[in-house]
């Protein structure tokens, strides 16, 4: 069933919330608990955060949602004091506040747990939950107190264990809910948390859940940041949508159909017919066989077992929600990390790939999804980033001559229009799109039979988007096997053969030829 | 077993496996006499360690102690000697200077970010230079409340003797346990080491005062080295600008066969008295022995240290896996994190 | 020079003449050697205008002989051990045990060659052979076992100099033989052998690292360990050989030593040579935090260590002073790489050009 939706237009929520919730709940007064007004957060040339307005009300939980660089995590670390605000208003109660830390949002009764726990593993239970304000006695620590307390207090979310021994040896749920403990505890009146069941299984999300809900019933606001969606369906009462650093919409969790919240991160409409296949889809054969073909390969609390295969002169494109397991994909394919079950295939043959350097010495290439962390190596130059994994697989001994490296380098200059006065300058100094170009180049350097792009295109200013997807256009007709990630789906649908969807750290479905549209993946990202 | 007692208890096997073979040997380790030797002989060292180990938990080092150590005795030897001070009045002259020395370490690690391994190193290079510049040589020390001190003692039935600085070097390490678990101050150092690696910086988010705690830190290890050189002038009765050239490995060495991980965050006070009553056994068997070079000393402490950094190893790597020891941060949190925090 | 890096955008091209803007790329390019250069150079200024004669060389009986000689020949071992320190500290290591190595091999070359009838050379390769072992060690606790490099290179800093006590059975062993003799004390050409050798060691070691890809490859391990690894790169190979040329290295620097006082000192041979050497590579620019390294400027840092040591040697000055004078070196030197410490300056500097 195709229909089309009406565009969406921003701010939605003109109205008074007690006339949007309706009688539905009672608990709630007219004021917000924390209410954001405008806020604002510049970096450098970047704008993080345009005019954000969030309202929290007590004994709710409101998810804040958005693909990355959507403006989530700086919103947090505004509330929360870890940044600064370039303008706009945050309100507690009513009443303006300005936190200088996180520590000081803390006092005024703001409390944040984060995926990765922000307690010491390395403690006991009890000593995270009162450490800064230990109970004394003549000056001196009561343990025995703090561990009475602390028992006492986690009884209260119905958890039994043994306070004294060391939070690491706990699973990831217990210290989750340890911190959220030691953060209630501590008065608070607001509660945010981060990607909280990121690593969590099933059961334990359910365990995390029955937390918030008895939370909530005492009043207090949740802000809870996921990228689950079905999660976001199971325990949020409002949704708020950031995209590229503006609010898209705030509605009530239970008047947001799936679909649209899909096209609200996303930022695309939902179009009665695929018009968008514009570019001839030439069904690429299994004749020359699959390249590489994965079964079953999987990690656990990673990616569940998945199927692939990529041919020679193919462009498979993975799209999927942040956090859908596109990432994880890549990883397993490229050896970064082991897989724990099923096997690879490489041109027919049965492979182990174990670490990229093995990946590599099979003709694979990746560009990784975090440049500055994991791709560009800022202090070297452009020519020695260009030549590092050409190097790499020749072996150290083997030293390209340095006139070799710099006509290397020059041809990936100028073929793929890389802007630097000259091939010494440190690689770090380039803008995004040359960054990634450089990459980029690195692995057509090593002359690889397939590659691997993740997010390809993120970050970067226009025209060197359209470079970049020409120079994937180019590779795939002069025969090389792509696997590409990205969030943009349009483009995803512009130069993919088939498109392979991922959900929940799962493969859903492959769409080819004509099926490739947006729609359909959106579709297929929301079906249940 | 992946309890955090476990190098303790490690620790004190080896060092009862120790202490048999020795009064296996020569019976005479069961008298007081060997046992009180033990603690005069390495009280120094001890006082020393003790401070150490608070560093070590909160994840830095301090390699300035041997020379602090020196250049205590070398002032204390300048002041009552040339400058007639009496001897108390140097003692807390000397430990103002060592504290003030050691805050100044501690504030440049915090506020420079420079490594604490390199800062402490130049405190190394500046204290032994300055213990030279005092006097090149031997400086005895004479006064009658050092006379005092070294009569001091308590005689046990079959002649032990249980002297001053043995004394001190047990009221050292009760404080220094008392500081370390029962103390804020003492519960933060170890919330400092054991986040240390995390992302989020867990401390500062629990509120722990990083700067203030690492300036005290290193504050309590300096004042403890200055304690530990006035011991050893006790000890010694005299001042010399090359004494305790290297003790701070041995007090690194202690502290680390004593249970505490050199990652931070994980150690036990007690633990670093056992591992330097390892040192005295050993040194005491080798010196009975007789034929043995006393540089076996060092060889088996080296050879302990490197044992039980392999178990270290062994109890902190849970996850095991190499692909992912070998690069740091893999998880994507901690690169979106990064991201965030500086934007293209 | 690192505020130009943070920037995310490129400073745009300013139009100015072509001369102009080429003399301030080379000034920009050669900032780094110039500054360590600079020092070497005020500093044997100032040794100069102590004592006159600093820079006069003399020959007698076909050796020369003065201060700047003197300088290269006793620096010879400080240097030997700052181009191994390079490497390691390149990947983010450091290698504390290079003193103890020294103790090692001096010891082995000392006792085999007054006890046994091995040729001299042999008694030279042997010894460098303790150096690669002791290398090895390290490397495999580091690349293999994957610990900290200080904690690692610390066992063997204690351990080693009891080794060394052992081969030589407590003693100062002393040998005389004067093919091995000739290492420290000949000379060639006029010229202390112990310089010629560090010399060769240097251009080696040099063109090892840039005629293959090892230096490439540790300044990508050292600078992005993480990105190198993704790029395909062997980071523990490129580890343990790195550790295996600083012991190396300090096997050479131990042997200078020991046939220059023929005789093996256990105990002091080499002893705190490791800080110089480390002090030596940070004074060339060489960061601890790893990535880019200068070998020649490392060089250069041992020199100026050596200077200033000699310096307060002719200055009549106790050399005791040597200690504090290097920990105040050190200090201004970390304290200038420090970006905490430089913000306020910078600071000040930018405001004074706004206003100006």
């Amino acid at each position: 069933m195709r229909q089309r939706v009406r565009p969406f237009t921003g701010r939605q929520t003109g109205l008074p919330y007690a006339e949007l919730v309706g009688e539905k709940m009672t608990v709630q007064k007219n004021t917000p608990l924390l209410q954001t007004q405008n806020l604002t957060k510049r970096f450098g040339s970047v704008q993080a955060l345009s005019g954000v307005d969030f309202n929290l009300y007590p004994g709710e939980v409101h998810a804040v949602l958005g693909e990355n660089g959507a403006g989530k995590s700086t919103l947090i670390k505004l509330i929360t004091g870890v940044y600064r605000r370039d303008a706009g208003e945050i309100l507690l109660e009513g009443k303006p506040i300005d936190p200088q830390s996180p520590h000081e949002a803390q006092a005024l009764g703001i409390s944040t747990v984060y995926q990765e726990i922000n307690l010491v593993p390395t403690m006991s239970v009890a000593e995270n939950i009162f450490l800064g304000r230990q109970p004394r006695r003549f000056g001196f620590i009561d343990m025995r107190a703090a561990n009475a307390r602390a028992r006492a207090l986690l009884k209260t979310y119905h958890l039994d264990i043994d306070v004294t021994r060391t939070l690491s040896t706990f699973s990831i749920a217990v210290q989750q809910i340890v911190a959220i403990a030691r953060g209630v505890d501590m008065s608070a009146k607001i509660l945010i948390l981060d990607e909280p069941t990121a690593s969590l299984d099933a059961q334990e999300v359910q365990m995390l859940f029955t937390v918030i809900r008895a939370l909530k019933a005492r009043g207090i606001g949740i802000l809870l940041i996921t990228h689950f969606l079905d999660q976001v369906y199971q325990i949020s009462d409002r949704i708020t949508v950031l995209r590229n650093g503006e609010r898209v919409g705030e509605h009530l969790t239970a008047e947001l159909p799936k679909m649209k919240l899909i096209t609200l991160m996303l930022g695309r409409e939902l179009l009665s017919e695929t018009e968008s296949s514009g570019a001839e889809r030439a069904a690429v054969g299994d004749a020359g066989g699959a390249f590489l073909r994965t079964e079953g390969i999987a990690r656990r609390g990673m990616l569940q077992p998945i199927d692939l295969s990529v041919a020679r002169g193919e462009i498979v494109g993975l799209a999927g929600l942040l956090g859908s397991g596109r990432t994880e994909t890549a990883q397993l394919i490229f050896g970064v990390a082991r897989s724990d079950a099923g096997s690879v295939q490489v041109k027919g043959r049965k492979v182990a790939i174990g670490s990229p350097r093995q990946a590599v010495q099979h003709g694979f290439g990746m560009c990784p999804e975090d440049r500055k962390v994991e791709g560009i190596i800022a202090d070297l130059s452009v020519r020695e980033n260009i030549i590092l994994a050409m190097q790499a697989k020749r072996g150290w001994l083997r030293a390209l001559p340095a006139r070799k490296q710099e006509e290397i380098a020059q041809q990936m200059i100028a073929a793929l229009h890389i802007v630097t006065p000259d091939s010494s300058k440190p690689a770090g100094e380039l803008s995004g799109g040359n960054q990634q170009k450089v990459i980029l180049a690195r692995w057509l350097a090593s002359q690889p039979e397939f590659l691997i792009l993740d997010e390809p295109t993120r970050g970067i200013d226009v025209g060197a988007h359209a470079e970049i997807i020409h120079i994937i256009k180019n590779l795939c007709a002069q025969g090389m096997a792509l696997l590409v990630i990205s969030s943009e789906l349009a483009e995803v649908v512009d130069y993919s053969h088939r498109v392979v969807v991922l959900r929940d750290r799962q493969k859903l479905t492959e769409l080819t030829g004509e099926d490739i549209s947006e729609d359909n993946i959106m579709r297929a990202i929301a079906e249940q | 077993m992946r309890s955090r007692a476990f190098p303790l208890i490690a620790t004190f096997v080896v060092f009862v496996a120790l202490y048999l073979i020795g009064y296996q040997r020569f019976p005479a380790f069961g008298t007081t006499r060997v046992i009180a030797n033990f603690l005069t002989d390495k009280s120094f060292l001890g006082i020393a360690a003790v401070g150490m180990t608070f560093v070590i938990i909160a994840g830095g080092i301090d390699l300035s102690v041997g020379s602090v150590v020196a250049f205590t005795g070398v002032f204390c030897a300048l002041a009552i000697g040339r400058l007639g001070m009496h001897p108390l009045v140097a003692f807390a002259v000397i430990l103002l200077i060592g504290a003030a020395f050691g805050a100044i370490m501690g504030a440049v690690i915090h506020f420079y970010k420079i490594p604490a391994f390199i800062v402490t190193l130049a405190g190394m290079f500046l204290a032994r230079g300055g213990a030279f510049v005092l006097s090149q040589e031997s400086l005895p020390i004479e006064h009658s409340f050092y006379e005092l001190i070294g009569d001091l003692y308590y005689v046990f039935p079959d002649r032990g003797r249980l002297t001053f600085v043995a004394v001190l070097f047990v009221v050292v390490l009760v404080v220094g346990i008392v500081i370390a678990h029962f103390t804020r101050f003492g519960r933060n150092i170890y919330a400092m080491g054991g986040s240390r690696e995390s992302a989020a910086n867990a401390a500062l988010l629990l509120g722990v005062p990083i700067g203030r705690t690492t300036i005290m830190v290193y504050t309590l290890s300096a004042v403890l080295a200055t304690l530990s050189g006035i011991v050893y002038s006790l000890y010694t009765s005299s001042g010399y600008p090359r004494a305790a050239v290297g003790l701070e490995l041995d007090a690194i060495a202690a502290v680390v066969t004593g249970g505490t991980l050199l990652t931070g965050g994980v150690g036990f006070v007690a633990g670093t008295f056992v591992g330097v009553m390892i040192q005295g056994v050993i040194q005491t068997y080798i010196n009975f022995d007789g034929t043995l070079n006393s540089w076996w000393t060092k060889i088996v402490i080296g050879l302990l240290l490197f044992l039980f950094i392999i178990i270290q190893k062994v109890l902190t790597s849970y996850r095991g896996t190499f692909t992912f020891r070998l690069i740091p941060g893999l998880s994507r949190r901690a690169a979106e994190s990064k991201t965030s925090a500086s934007p293209p | 020079m690192t505020d130009q890096r943070t920037s995310s955008t490129p400073a745009p091209p300013r139009p100015k003449s072509s001369i102009l803007s080429s003399l301030g790329r080379l000034a920009a390019g050669n900032r780094r050697a110039l500054f360590p250069l600079l020092a070497l150079v005020l500093i044997l200024l100032g040794n100069w205008l102590i004592s006159p004669s600093f820079f006069s060389i003399r020959v007698v009986e076909g050796r020369m002989l003065g201060s700047i000689i003197d300088i290269f020949n006793r620096g010879a071992p400080t240097v030997l051990l700052a181009i191994g320190m390079t490497l390691v500290i390149a990947t983010k290591g450091i290698d504390l045990s290079v003193g103890a190595v020294i103790a090692i091999c001096g010891a082995v070359a000392a006792v085999l060659i007054s006890t046994t009838d091995l040729s001299p050379y042999v008694v030279m390769l042997l010894s460098v052979g303790a150096g690669i072992l002791c290398g090895l060690w390290n490397g495999i606790l580091v690349a293999i076992f994957d610990i900290q490099p200080f904690i690692a290179t610390l066992i063997l800093m204690v351990v080693g100099r009891g080794i060394a006590q052992l081969i030589t059975e407590g003693q100062i062993a002393v040998f005389n033989n004067p093919t091995l003799e000739f290492i420290g004390k000949g000379t060639l050409f006029g010229i202390p052998f112990a310089i010629i050798l560090t010399a060769i060691v240097f251009v080696i070691v040099y063109l090892f690292i840039r005629r293959t890809a090892l230096g490439l490859l540790i300044e990508s391990v050292g600078a992005n360990a993480r990105a190198s690894y993704y790029a395909g790169i062997n980071a523990r190979l490129i580890t343990l050989m790195v550790y295996v040329i600083s012991g190396i290295c300090a096997a050479i620097a131990g042997l200078i030593i020991t046939t220059d006082i023929k005789g093996a000192d256990a105990n002091n041979a080499g002893l705190w040579l490791e800080l110089d050497a480390i002090l030596a590579v940070v004074i060339g620019g060489t960061l601890l935090s790893g990535g880019r390294f200068y070998l020649a400027l490392s060089v250069i840092g041992a020199l100026i260590i050596q200077s200033i040591q000699t310096g307060i040697f002719v200055s009549g000055l106790p050399p005791t002073f040597n200690l504090i004078v290097q920990a105040v070196v050190i200090l201004a030197i970390l304290f200038l790489q420090s970006e905490e410490f430089r913000r306020p300056f910078v600071r000040a500097w930018n405001r004074m050009r706004k206003t100006a």
